[in-house]
């Protein structure tokens, strides 16, 4: 379970927590699973995802030993 | 450059306050970002945030990083709260200190729109109505 989701992405997803899809391998090919998936994120102002800490662009591979945030409008202050 | 940075339930304007002091500044700006008890007109009961810790306080110390990249700040608190929180009560503090006032407000300025644009942190708004955004 090395995909961890936050905010409204949480609660579309009904889950804190999952695991990497299989076949996934870049942080784009995550983006589109989950819009198809849950077609209420694509609703969302943006979603980005961070690996390992940190915010990833589409084209950075990610793998099931990475950690992996769904991070949707942050609104935090 | 000194930072302090703090992502916990409990958060006080003090402690930040407490951190910047030195004898060396002559200017001290801080923001403070309360709960409001309204919402574009709804009334709002509470607030809950929630925040990605780990990588949040690593977003923070970018910020602080760039500070010290741009101006000549001495010191630097942010400070967020996380969890249920009443209208009135601190949310956000970001308090800089630096030898004059003037790049101070802007190090602040800087500071807390940054932390509300890129670091990880969701509020969740309970409306008096009750629906829950």
């Amino acid at each position: 379970m090395n995909v961890m989701l936050f905010g409204v992405a949480k609660d579309i997803a009904g889950v804190a927590r999952m695991q990497l899809p299989e076949g996934i391998a870049t942080v784009g090919a995550l983006k589109a699973w989950l819009t198809t998936t849950y077609p209420a994120m694509q609703q969302l102002n943006s979603l980005m995802i961070a690996v390992n800490k940190a915010y990833a662009a589409d084209t950075q591979a990610v793998g099931i030993t990475d950690e992996i945030a769904i991070i949707p409008p942050v609104s935090g202050g | 450059m000194n930072v302090l940075l703090k992502i916990e339930t409990d958060i006080t304007i003090q402690e930040a306050l407490d951190f910047i002091h030195s004898p060396a500044c002559g200017g001290e700006v801080v923001f403070t970002g309360k709960v409001r008890n309204d919402t574009k007109g709804r009334a709002v009961d509470k607030l809950f945030y929630e925040a990605y810790k780990e990588m949040a306080l690593l977003e923070m110390q970018k910020i602080a990083d760039e500070v010290a990249s741009q101006w000549d700040i001495k010191k630097i608190a942010m400070l967020h709260a996380v969890g249920e929180k009443l209208p009135g009560e601190v949310a956000v503090v970001v308090a800089v200190s630096s030898v004059h006032r003037g790049i101070a407000f802007d190090a602040c300025e800087f500071a807390i729109d940054t932390l509300k644009a890129k670091v990880p942190i969701w509020k969740k708004e309970y409306f008096s109505d009750g629906e829950i955004k």
